[in-house]
């Protein structure tokens, strides 16, 4: 019986899609979902017609069960579209008032059919209902899923630009670390640092933590591995911008490392440099024709 | 191959690694090495791990015996061309091989064993 009478409903909402399309935008509009501009209201007419042959096809074939092969399409329309809105930056209510505000028209077109005893059209709505949940329940789903990848990517995205190793000369590299100092970022902070002495032959590794916020003991620890790390790979370490505040802490914590360390980048890089029997001096006669040059514009002031 | 081979490289040693250690392979390289030592009295050990691509703990100690046996018998152990992703995990496993000396390259390591070489020659020409 009840099969039967959800071909009636797909067969309503094919004759009465004149009807029921109209409405349905209608209540999306209201419900404000032009209002933020990011999809057109052509745009939104296509996709709810499309989607309402879709559901037709669904009630015709497959009854009122959503994992029935008869909804595929229907299913992976409401995906595709979830999805596009979770990039798009739509919240999930708005994206649940898609298929959410399609019940009252339907109903109203249920509730209109003559040919339907009182019960029969009861029945009908509750299986419409429970389904028309289902399929928002499936869009919310997919919309979580596609908002977590886009944290997950840019999360990733987040790790590969806070970790670039600077090359600063022949044999010396740096790696100004920022931010906080955990686990998975040491893990990629360490195979940058390990791949780049290989890939320019470094001989020194200099580690700026200007940019490191908190030294606990944990970060401590994870600045010893990358440390040790190079070392086994041939290169030293030096630490250099360690901040005053962070420089107590550490101390206070018991926390040592057994590294060389310098208080700015400038200091390393001048160790590094003597290291590599290389020094940097001035050019006298340089400086002089800088200064004369300066001369006149200050004059000129 | 149950033995790797062990060249004789001027006063030094050259042993590259090219296949898998097993532990056994581990052992007798540790036992060859160390009686090549003592026959050619080298002043040097140069280990190329380059096409090392696994390790385990089992090997990190095998490294670290190895520097630690021939210091006793005078000679400075240099492993070079470890991969990032081997000292990785000697780092995590908590082996960071601090007796050994380290270097990029064989060729970097050959210079550091010359370095010390050099020194110790002008040593002994200091005594004469």
């Amino acid at each position: 019986m009840a099969g039967r009478n959800v071909i009636t409903v797909a067969e309503l909402v094919g004759s009465n899609e004149q009807i029921i399309l109209p409405q349905w935008v209608d209540l999306q509009k209201k419900a404000g979902m032009l209002q933020t501009g990011r999809i057109s209201e052509n745009e939104l007419v296509s996709q709810s017609r499309e989607f309402l042959h879709l559901l037709r096809d669904g009630l015709a074939t497959g009854g009122t069960d959503i994992s029935n092969p008869a909804y595929n399409p229907a299913r992976q329309m409401l995906g595709n579209l979830s999805r596009s809105r979770a990039l798009q930056g739509f919240s999930p209510s708005e994206t649940a008032t898609f298929i959410f505000s399609l019940k009252h028209p339907l109903f109203a077109t249920l509730n209109r059919n003559t040919a339907l005893s009182p019960t029969e059209a009861a029945e009908l709505t509750w299986a419409v209902t429970l389904l028309l949940d289902e399929l928002g329940l499936f869009t919310l789903e997919v919309f979580q899923k596609s908002r977590e990848e886009v944290i997950v990517r840019q999360q990733h995205e987040i790790a590969e630009l806070s970790t670039p190793v600077v090359k600063l000369w022949d044999g010396i590299v740096a790696l100004p670390l920022i931010g906080t100092l955990d686990s998975q970022r040491t893990q990629v902070v360490m195979e940058n640092l390990l791949q780049a002495i290989v890939d320019t032959e470094a001989e020194i590794a200099i580690i700026d933590i200007t940019g490191v916020p908190t030294v606990d003991t944990l970060t401590a620890q994870h600045l010893l591995k990358t440390v040790a790390a190079a070392r086994l790979m041939g290169a030293d370490c030096i630490i250099s911008g360690i901040r005053p505040q962070i420089a107590q802490t550490m101390v206070h914590l018991g926390v040592e490392l057994n590294v060389l360390s310098k208080a700015t980048l400038a200091d390393a890089l001048s160790v590094a440099l003597e290291r590599t029997g290389r020094a940097v001096t001035k050019l006298k006669k340089t400086a002089a024709v800088a200064n004369q040059n300066k001369m006149p514009a200050e004059k000129g002031q | 191959m149950d033995r790797i081979p062990i060249l004789k490289f001027g006063n030094a040693l050259l042993v590259t690694i090219q296949v898998d250690m097993h532990d056994r392979l581990a052992t007798t390289l540790e036992e060859d090495l160390t009686s090549k030592i003592v026959e050619l009295s080298a002043k040097g050990v140069l280990i190329d791990i380059s096409a090392l691509e696994i390790v385990d703990s089992f090997i990190g100690r095998m490294l670290d015996n190895i520097a630690a046996v021939s210091r006793i018998l005078d000679a400075d152990t240099v492993v070079v061309g470890m991969r990032p992703a081997v000292a990785i995990t000697l780092v995590e496993l908590g082996l960071s091989l601090t007796g050994v000396k380290t270097a990029l390259n064989v060729e970097r390591g050959m210079a550091l064993i010359q370095a010390r070489l050099k020194t110790s020659d002008s040593e002994d020409d200091d005594e004469e």
